[in-house]
């Protein structure tokens, strides 16, 4: 079950920080400047955040940025790590050729 | 306690685009999410915005959208839902494929949708992609698509910005109704209250009708989808075809986005929760590659699920509840319920601010189904 939070806005303007530019997500080319205004305008978990920015949707689904993704999601809202629940992750477990995937022996 | 002036169950693309119309008419309005924004439905949908092939019924919904809110959310949300619009496509293979879309045609010309019946070389010129066997296609110049998550992170974004308050994490588990009116909602452990109650909870939303009374004749049918690698542009349609196997278009990004049908649904499934079986995926591949034989060596990055609250007639239901004053329903989108979802949203406001949508939806009412004798 997902726990209760509520998404009040944030009294105080968006901050930079000098390390913003800092790319996350490779694979997207997405960097923690972007992750935490993300989070500043209210995606406040780490599947709004891939929805919102596409943090990883790419080749290696998230297998690289997810740790550091979190850790950012859980300093931008003080959480605890171990409560931050990483998106789930989808088949197929590396991309494969469409003509392969079609051949799963019910032939055309 | 907490209080507001309406109360929406559900935060997907319908919540959370009424949500955005009531706040910038300045109503208190709070939107109560049981798991995290867009988790359902909105986030795992084809993304495809059309007005061919839909109902009558949902007919203005879909042109107004097209014609009047589409074309300015990206800048009235301050967030890209990569609109597009540059036609839908729906391919034929042979003679009974041509029936069904000219049936198709015949039915959205009526009420003036500029959709027509084109051959194999005009479908060609459009679409460069698609195999030789494609003999004929409908055409609708003003269909096209959008990013369904970003639309529906678009409308929460901008409805917190304007008032709206959002809880994540509250299930509702039964409408609370006082002297005949309804009162609030009651979580797991808390009562929320409000004059007005919006259920927009997709398919959860017949169960939490039923704590009224009120019943709904919806069922639950699992849909598959995928996404490819990046690709160059290549095309900008919304594709579909007569047969109904395949549907999808290239995203903003690169990657094409495509879903279909076994032809199983919806008897092939009764899971819980929105898993890829083993069988889905393979068949949409088979069928996209009778259409489009390029995507051969093309790579599946991703595949998912998502589930359809289908009302016995494919229309859903955007109605007050005349025995519970108070209460909305918003819900039984079955299957076509983002290319609408802005005009729900205002729809809906306007019901709620002024007293009368300005355009009706006596045609969604929730005691419409009747049995044959
Ligand atoms: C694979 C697939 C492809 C599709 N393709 C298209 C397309 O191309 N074009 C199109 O127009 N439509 C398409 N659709 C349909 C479209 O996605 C839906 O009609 C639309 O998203 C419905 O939005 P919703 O907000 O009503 O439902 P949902 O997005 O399901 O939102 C309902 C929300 O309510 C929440 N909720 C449920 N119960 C409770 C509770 N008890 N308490 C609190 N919250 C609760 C859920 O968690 C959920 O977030 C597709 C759907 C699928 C599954």
């Amino acid at each position: 079950m997902s726990k209760i939070i509520g998404r009040a806005l944030k009294k105080d303007d968006f901050v930079e920080m000098p390390d913003d530019h800092i790319i996350i997500c490779r694979c997207e080319e997405i960097t923690k400047g972007e992750i935490r205004r993300a989070i500043y305008e209210g995606m406040y978990t780490m599947n709004e955040i891939k929805r919102y920015l596409r943090v990883g949707m790419g080749l290696c689904q998230g297998q690289t940025c997810n740790k550091l993704v979190k850790a950012i999601v859980a300093k931008e809202l003080g959480l605890d790590m171990k409560d931050i629940e990483i998106p789930i992750p989808r088949s197929p477990a590396r991309p494969i050729a469409m003509k392969a995937y079609a051949d799963d022996g019910y032939m055309r | 306690m907490i209080n507001a002036e309406v109360i929406i169950v559900g935060g997907g693309v319908i919540g959370s685009s009424i949500a955005h119309y009531l706040a910038k008419n300045k109503v208190d309005v709070l939107v109560l999410e049981k798991n995290d924004i867009g988790s359902g439905a909105s986030s795992r949908n084809g993304g495809g915005i059309r007005q061919s092939a839909r109902d009558l019924r949902e007919m203005p919904l879909a042109i107004h959208a097209v014609k009047n809110l589409w074309p300015y959310l990206s800048e009235e949300l301050g967030v890209d839902v990569e609109y597009h619009q540059k036609g839908n496509l729906r391919l034929a293979k042979n003679n009974q494929h041509l029936k069904v879309l000219e049936k198709i045609v015949e039915h959205g010309q009526s009420v003036g949708l500029d959709l027509k019946m084109i051959d194999g070389d005009q479908v060609k010129e459009l679409c460069p992609f698609v195999s030789h066997e494609v003999i004929g296609a409908s055409y609708c110049a003003t269909d096209g698509h959008g990013n369904p998550m970003t639309t529906t992170l678009g409308f929460y974004k901008r409805a917190r910005e304007l008032g709206a308050r959002f809880i994540t994490g509250e299930s509702v588990k039964s409408l609370i109704i006082k002297k005949g009116k309804i009162s609030g909602v009651k979580t797991l452990e808390n009562i929320y209250e409000a004059p007005i109650v919006i259920v927009a909870s997709g398919l959860e939303s017949r169960s939490i009708a039923n704590t009224a009374g009120i019943d709904l004749p919806m069922q639950k049918v699992m849909l598959e989808a995928l996404i490819t690698e990046d690709q160059s542009p290549m095309f900008s349609q919304m594709i579909g075809t007569a047969a109904s196997d395949f549907y999808g278009h290239q995203t903003e990004h690169g990657s094409f986005v495509f879903g279909g049908m076994t032809g199983l649904e919806p008897f092939d499934s009764q899971e819980e929760n929105a898993v890829t079986r083993n069988i889905a995926a393979p068949s949409i591949c088979r069928a996209i590659l009778g259409y489009f034989p390029f995507f051969e060596n093309v790579k599946i990055i991703r595949t998912w699920s998502g589930f359809l609250d289908e009302m016995v007639d494919h229309v859903p239901v955007i109605s007050k509840v005349e025995e519970v004053p108070g209460l909305i329903l918003a819900c039984g989108f079955s299957g076509h319920g983002y290319g609408i979802s802005p005009a729900v949203g205002q729809l809906i406001a306007q019901m709620i601010v002024e007293g009368q949508p300005s355009i009706s939806l006596e045609a969604f009412k929730y005691d419409r189904f009747k049995p044959r004798v």
